[in-house]
């Protein structure tokens, strides 16, 4: 088993419209695709919804120090939104667990192991 | 020599993918590959042996247990190549095959997919893949090593997919023939037709063809290779200039492969369901077919276009 990290990103004008029904809804999504992963033989080992990128800051650390910003790292129209750790057996099971998470755009990258974790 | 090019470039792929399933590496895999080559080479002075194949493996694994042991520790650290529990490591005459699927895998790029399977799968060296990829060398190597960094590290897994991912993969894999086969024609155009990627391409189909008899995309695009093959010799006139298909001589074309292309191809198109090289390879057909220019069965490439 290994461990990837889905890094979520979508547009944001979902905050603009939503209403409790709405997020009542988005909610079941994800508890539907977490039973999905179970169902897959692969399991979530963390993940957390991100509020709104634009009340995110940045630091940068530049040879004069440490400079803070407003807003995320990378501005772009689909910002990310949340994240899962996903122990899955390997790259075709967590691409097929990616498809069907409830996202716009899924980054699958690997966990990086090191020796302790093994 | 001739006759013992053909020995390693069957054997290669072979070689290398039982090695990588021995040794979970496929690196390691490809420098035994080449390995057991440069000895068959020193000692296969007299001939070859009864099993060239079976010979060349036997010593390409070998040799990859003396690094590894050699290496223990150092190896104990890095990714291995993933395999389905269960799987045994003794040579699998499914083991070319899982070569091919990991080194089309659609999490790599469509370069680094044709870099791998030209490397990997067919012993092509670095300087031709990138006089294909028209590209310099170091960033082929460079290409070629991330890619297997990805495989090992993201845990792309050294198998044939199940039955419901099969046609997708299985495209993934043909596309990346028929690239290289389409490379091998680039040249046509100065009258140099790269007979050696073209042979490959052909050599690539015929193995798909061979290790999964149940489906006719393979068998497709390999009638649709020997089709165009078939046509080579009259598509450049003498001066070495590409000559249109209204305007060529079809007395040269090859008729012992068109007869081989035309079987297959009506196998594949029978057999169905008709994918995209099954209706390529028809239209190639129906024009292999007609006797001129002005006799060719339009109405039916019509139709075979617009399925």
């Amino acid at each position: 088993m290994a461990r990837y990290m889905f890094l979520l990103y979508d547009a944001e004008d979902w905050w603009d419209t939503a209403d409790e029904q709405g997020v009542v809804d988005e909610m079941r999504l994800h508890e539907e695709f977490e039973a999905a992963v179970r169902d897959a033989g692969a399991s979530v080992v963390g993940g957390e919804a991100l509020e709104r990128s634009s009340t995110a800051s940045t630091v940068r650390r530049g040879a004069d120090g440490a400079l803070v910003t407003d807003g995320p790292f990378a501005d772009t129209k689909e910002a990310l939104g949340g994240f899962y750790v996903i122990d899955a057996p390997d790259l075709d099971v967590a691409l097929r667990l990616a498809k069907i998470c409830p996202a716009g755009n899924v980054e699958v990258r690997p966990v990086l192991e090191t020796p302790d974790d093994v | 020599m001739a006759e013992m090019d053909e020995v390693f470039r069957e054997a290669w792929p072979v070689v290398v993918a039982s090695t990588a399933r021995l040794t979970g590496d496929l690196d390691l895999a490809e420098d035994c590959a080449q390995e057991a080559v440069e000895r068959a080479l020193r000692s296969w002075a007299d001939g070859a042996p009864d099993n060239p194949v079976g010979w060349l493996t036997t010593v390409a694994r070998r040799v990859a247990l003396d690094r590894l042991r050699r290496e223990a520790t150092l190896r104990r650290k890095l990714p291995l190549l993933v395999e389905p529990a269960g799987d045994d490591d003794e040579p699998g005459p499914t083991d070319p095959l899982r070569l091919v699927f990991t080194c089309c895998h659609p999490a790599l790029a469509v370069e680094s997919q044709v870099a791998l399977t030209l490397r990997l799968v067919c012993g092509v060296d670095v300087a031709a893949i990138a006089a294909v990829l028209l590209t310099g060398e170091a960033g082929v190597a460079r290409r070629i090593t991330r890619a297997k960094q990805k495989i090992a590290t993201a845990r792309i897994p050294f198998r044939v997919p199940p039955d419901d991912e099969l046609p997708a993969r299985l495209d993934a894999v043909l596309t990346v023939v028929h690239l290289v086969h389409t490379a091998g024609h680039r040249g046509s155009r100065t009258g140099l037709r790269n007979t050696e990627l073209t042979g490959r391409a052909a050599a690539l189909a015929r193995m798909l063809v061979r290790l999964l008899p149940a489906e006719p995309e393979p068998q497709a695009l390999l009638g649709l290779i020997l089709l165009t093959e078939a046509r080579g010799p009259a598509r450049t006139d003498s001066a070495g200039d590409l000559v249109l298909l209204a305007d060529q001589d079809r007395s040269r074309w090859d008729r012992a492969l068109i007869g081989r292309g035309l079987a297959l191809t009506t196998a594949a198109l029978r057999r169905g369901p008709r994918g995209r090289f099954a209706l390529q390879a028809g239209v190639a057909g129906l024009h292999a077919m007609a006797p001129s220019w002005a006799e060719t069965d339009w109405a039916q490439i019509v139709t075979t276009y617009d399925a």
